[in-house]
């Protein structure tokens, strides 16, 4: 039984959030991380490491017992802080584990059932659940890009299909009159998939932005109008507001809608050097939140000049310009001058960033491709050796669609064999 | 009940002998009943037993003690190894049998094996008690009770013979079709489809010119079938090769209106992999020349089989097409070709056993349930007669699975997914192909022959003393460790990083032979040469098997589920109707086997196993 791994915990920022892990190597791979294992079912705070080094995040690991645990086997679950780079760094670095791998839809429950620790009661409704879960995933990856997702889908299934049908039908045939110098066919066919499979996963941090959010930061001095910034552009009073230099000390989100696309705004507590300890704190936070955004709107005071730690792509703007009418002139929370035009301006780099989009929304989906994409590369490598090791080739072209099943749909052996008899004259 | 047999065996194709066979050596009085006596193992299609998959069906007959490795070996005219130089797990033996030769051994094997009894006679009729088959009623008004009826009556459903827009009813030609047994299957309602098979006209090897077409010898070093053979008892000889041209085409397109298929006169569906030379020149019209093998049927006659040109043509355009080929210009056909059409019974209402879900004590095993194949034919025989001796002796199923063999994976594509076209073995069908060799098909399969008392005691012998050999290697093997160091100073070249390794391992590197550890340690070379052969095949694939472990281990997990027989998948809240259906007409006896059910989704497979555990819990 592989070990599986997913938040269980909804995606997205929250203040906490839960990574369980269940199957015989929950508590060996907690304790690597963890450096102890608490005793059973008592929560305990650890600092998490990665295996490459450095820290994971402080949180609180419980572990499960096999037969005392929700699947009914061993079963670790990290308290992590709920932030979304946390959540997506111990997901990447489980998933790189070897033995390890995403839960499939619904396999935690299913584990359960199958080790009778389920209660049964209310068990039918599951079915649909999961059915919706997946119709869901389904529609939108149909209807996400107009077609071309299930497009591209469908011509890697194609390409993979033929691939494997050229490398079987010189394995099933060899006594027919088929051609043997299909490998050049299948060398082909594989680059294309490896390219574009490569190509989408480079599209894929930007497809987890379209389907969770994107963040933009609003960074700047203290007092310089911040949080009136926000205030006008969510169109409510969602951070307190006042004269007083270091007003806003912890990190306030606001979800809304730009051009389309969801957006978490972020005030942020002013940059200064403070002896306070709670707005060091605060002010440690802004720059950490800001960092990882995907726009910074950088404030300026009248008359401030370009702050050395602006980066090229941050929008800087000079705040409280009352009067503006263009942005380069500034922006004023208060009357609302440049703040269409900013809207406008973040509405247009966002939907820049979409233009590379992938369709791999999900770290489940990235790491079938990264699954799939090594499988194609040892593949390849058997190819080159020509006939004689085809049985291998195909063996990993089995498994290069299997890792792709979810999004692909199952290669059955029907398929390989229809792509057969289509293309070459079987039957002496 | 009172009863003269424990087993029916009805026909004594490969079927139906390698079932009576089985049966007899689980301990069940057989009666094997057929039409003529002298027509048991007849070859009614090419003279050729094996080939790629199929070999390996062949194998796996031989590990659990069958007839028809042995039969093959005794009538082998030309051994073949096919992918010779591809992976070994893709290697399948092939050979040219006397057609004669193969009857002969087939019939000897049936009259040396104890409680085996054949009976001559016309099957008529199935006596019932109940839905349940006891017994048989043959042409004479003669009735034999048995506890279990295995029927292996290859395309006698509805068979109808064509040649050109010629048709008659029939199965094989010369044999009569049996009406009222057919009648009696239809009353049990079961689901038919129709297919459609051909064979070539034959030919008269003294008025082949065989200095015009190219020869194809047998490999000088013969790859046989059976465990327990050593080399052919029979005299080698080669095949011819040659080819149709533009002129062969040109009449075939002529004529195509006289063939019964492309007349309109046949409606089932035939092989892809199979095709008729109508078809070939149809949907391949680009081609312009086919490959013919021109086989022997044996060091007593002069027929030859021209492979690769079966035909539905009326007899006159056959030999045209077939004096227009190079060597064959003074052919003479001794018997035309044919197509023969005929219905199956869908393999979806058998068990696992091979059992009709719904008429106990009845099994089918062959063509009639889609197939094709005389290797596909005798694997199901061996698995119904094993079944059906068992259940007469009252004793568990004994069933193959998808991890462990090639007869495993038939019997599940066929019972779970059904077939659209005659169903044939092919190595990309079994997703575990790396473990599932030729050569380990002893070590696969032997033992749990063993354990079902079905084999006999030479074999046993033999395959202890190998098993032996073999863990003995194994462990040489593993205890001998050399470092790259080490290696370079013998010879071998290995790159200088990298640590100790052991000799199991490095037998996986291309460049490194057993022979080469053996030079270096010599206590390697005490192991016999299929010993050595073999553990170097389970080190090249040693990477995969590990994957391949793992997965098979997930699905033994959903296989241990078992579903019962009359599962209620109309009361599934949360079904489509679409897979109900499926499913309703599959009855798949485990989970594992209804997650191959086409169209099956995680969420219907939590919903089964959710049902199938409240079931459970409410019985205990």
């Amino acid at each position: 039984m592989d070990t599986v791994f997913a938040m269980s915990t909804a995606p997205g920022k929250a203040g906490v959030a839960v990574l369980r892990l269940s199957g015989p190597a929950a508590h060996e791979i907690t304790e690597g991380y963890a450096g102890t294992l608490p005793p059973p079912r008592e929560l305990r705070l650890r600092r998490l490491h990665l295996p490459c080094g450095g820290l994971l995040d402080e949180a609180l690991v419980v572990v499960f017992d096999a037969g005392q645990s929700f699947t009914g086997e061993p079963v670790a679950e990290w308290h992590l802080h709920g932030s979304i780079a946390v959540q997506r760094k111990a997901l990447a670095a489980l998933g790189a584990e070897p033995g390890l791998r995403p839960a499939e839809a619904g396999e935690f429950t299913r584990r359960a059932l199958q080790n009778e620790r389920l209660d049964l009661v209310g068990v039918e409704g599951l079915a649909d659940l999961i059915d919706a879960e997946t119709e869901v995933q389904h529609r939108r990856a149909l209807a996400a890009l107009g077609g071309q997702v299930s497009k591209k889908i469908g011509d890697w299934r194609a390409d993979l299909v033929r691939a494997a049908a050229l490398v079987e039908a010189t394995i099933d045939f060899a006594d027919e009159d088929i051609p043997e110098d299909v490998f050049g066919e299948v060398s082909s066919l594989l680059g294309r998939t490896k390219t574009s499979l490569t190509e989408e996963l480079a599209g894929s941090p930007a497809a987890e932005r379209l389907r969770q959010g994107f963040e933009v930061a609003i960074v700047g001095a203290p007092n310089v109008g911040k949080s009136t910034l926000l205030n006008r552009l969510a169109g409510r009073d969602a951070a307190i507001t006042s004269d007083v230099a270091g007003t806003t000390r912890d990190v306030i989100e606001v979800r809304m809608e730009i051009a389309g696309l969801p957006v978490t705004l972020l005030d942020t507590a002013g940059l200064r050097e403070t002896d306070d300890p709670i707005e060091t704190i605060g002010v440690d936070r802004a720059r950490s939140r800001a960092a990882t955004a995907d726009i910074r709107v950088v404030l300026l005071g009248p008359g401030d000049g370009r702050p050395a730690e602006a980066l090229e792509d941050d929008i800087v703007l000079t705040a409280k310009s009352d009067t503006a009418t263009s942005l380069s002139e500034g922006v004023s929370g208060l009357t609302g001058a440049g703040v269409d035009a900013l809207v406008a301006e973040l509405g247009h780099r966002l939907q820049g960033r979409t233009q590379s989009a992938g369709i791999f929304d999900r770290e489940r989906h990235r790491i079938a491709a990264r699954d799939a994409l090594e499988a194609l590369d040892r593949a390849e490598v058997h190819v080159e050796e020509g006939p004689h090791s085809a049985e291998l080739a195909a063996e990993e072209l089995r498994a290069a669609a299997r890792a792709l099943e979810g999004l692909l749909g199952q290669v059955g052996v029907e398929d390989l064999l229809h792509e057969i008899f289509s293309s070459f004259c079987i039957g002496k | 009940m009172k009863r003269d047999f424990d087993v029916i065996v009805v026909g004594g194709g490969h079927a139906g002998t390698d079932a009576a066979h089985a049966a007899a050596r689980a301990g069940a009085s057989v009666a094997l009943v057929t039409l003529r006596r002298e027509t048991i193992g007849v070859m009614s299609c090419n003279p050729a037993i094996g080939g790629l998959g199929k070999g390996h069906l062949v194998r796996e007959i031989d590990a659990l003690d069958g007839v028809m490795g042995r039969a093959a070996d005794a009538a082998g005219i030309q051994f073949r190894l096919l992918n010779r130089r591809k992976g070994p797990a893709v290697q399948g033996p092939r050979a040219q049998a006397d057609r004669a030769a193969y009857m002969l051994a087939v019939q000897n094997a049936l009259v040396e094996r104890p409680g085996l009894s054949v009976i001559e006679g016309e099957a008529t009729d199935f006596l019932m008690d109940g839905a349940r088959v006891v017994g048989l009623s043959l042409g004479d008004g003669s009735e034999i009770r048995a506890a279990a009826t295995v029927l292996t009556t290859g395309t006698f459903l509805r068979g109808v013979i064509h040649i050109g827009d010629v048709s008659r009813p029939g199965g094989r030609v010369g044999d009569k079709p049996s009406v009222r047994l057919a009648e009696r299957i239809d009353s049990f309602g079961l689901a038919l489809g129709r297919l459609k098979t051909g064979t070539p006209p034959r030919i008269d090897g003294k008025t082949i010119d065989w200095s015009a077409v190219e020869m194809q010898p047998g490999d000088a070093d013969p790859t046989l079938f059976s465990f327990l053979s050593k080399a052919p008892t029979l005299r080698q000889v080669a095949c011819g090769i040659t080819h149709t041209n533009e002129r062969t085409h040109d009449i075939i397109r002529g004529n195509l209106g006289r063939s019964a298929m492309y007349g309109g006169h046949i409606d089932g569906v035939g092989p892809r992999y199979c095709p008729s030379i109508e078809d070939k020149i149809v949907r391949f019209a680009d081609k312009s020349s086919h490959q013919i093998f021109l086989e022997p049927e044996g060091l007593g006659t002069d027929t030859v089989y021209p492979n690769g040109i079966s035909t539905s043509l009326p007899a006159d355009v056959q030999e045209d097409y077939v004096r227009s080929i190079r060597g064959l210009a003074a052919a003479r056909i001794e018997q035309p070709g044919y197509a023969i059409e005929y219905d199956f019974v869908d393999p979806r209402a058998l068990r696992r056993t091979l059992e009709l879900r719904e008429v106990p004590g009845l099994y089918f095993a062959g063509q009639i349930n889609g197939t094709t194949g005389y290797e596909e034919a005798a694997a199901q025989g061996l698995v119904a007669g094993l079944n059906a001796a068992r259940a007469a002796l009252g004793k568990e199923p004994a069933t193959f699975d998808r991890r462990s063999s090639y007869i495993g994976v038939m019997i599940d594509d066929l019972v779970t997914r059904g077939v659209t076209e005659p169903y044939r073995m092919f190595t990309s069908r079994a997703e575990f192909r790396l473990s599932l060799r030729a050569d380990n098909a002893d070590q696969r399969l032997t033992p749990f022959g063993v354990a079902l008392g079905i084999v006999g005691e030479d074999r046993c012998r033999a395959f202890e003393a190998k098993a032996r050999d073999l863990a003995a290697a194994r462990a040489n093997l593993e205890a001998l460790t050399l470092t790259p160091r080490e290696l370079r100073a013998a010879g071998i070249d290995v790159a200088a990083d990298g640590g100790r390794r052991s000799g199991f391992d490095l037998l996986s590197f291309p460049q490194i032979d057993y022979a080469m550890l053996a030079s270096i340690a010599p206590g390697l070379d005490v192991h016999a040469p299929d010993v050595r052969e073999q553990i170097s095949r389970d080190a090249l694939y040693a990477r995969y098997l590990e994957r391949q472990e793992r997965d098979a281990a997930a699905i033994a997990r959903d296989e241990a589920e078992a579903i019962p027989d009359h599962f209620d998948y109309a009361g599934l809240k949360g079904l489509s109707n679409e897979l109900r259906d499926k499913l309703e007409r599959a009855r798949p006896e485990t989970l594992g086997q209804a997650a191959r059910v086409e169209g099956m989704t995680p969420a219907a497979l939590t919903l089964l196993l959710a049902r199938l555990r409240r079931a459970r819990r409410k019985l205990a």
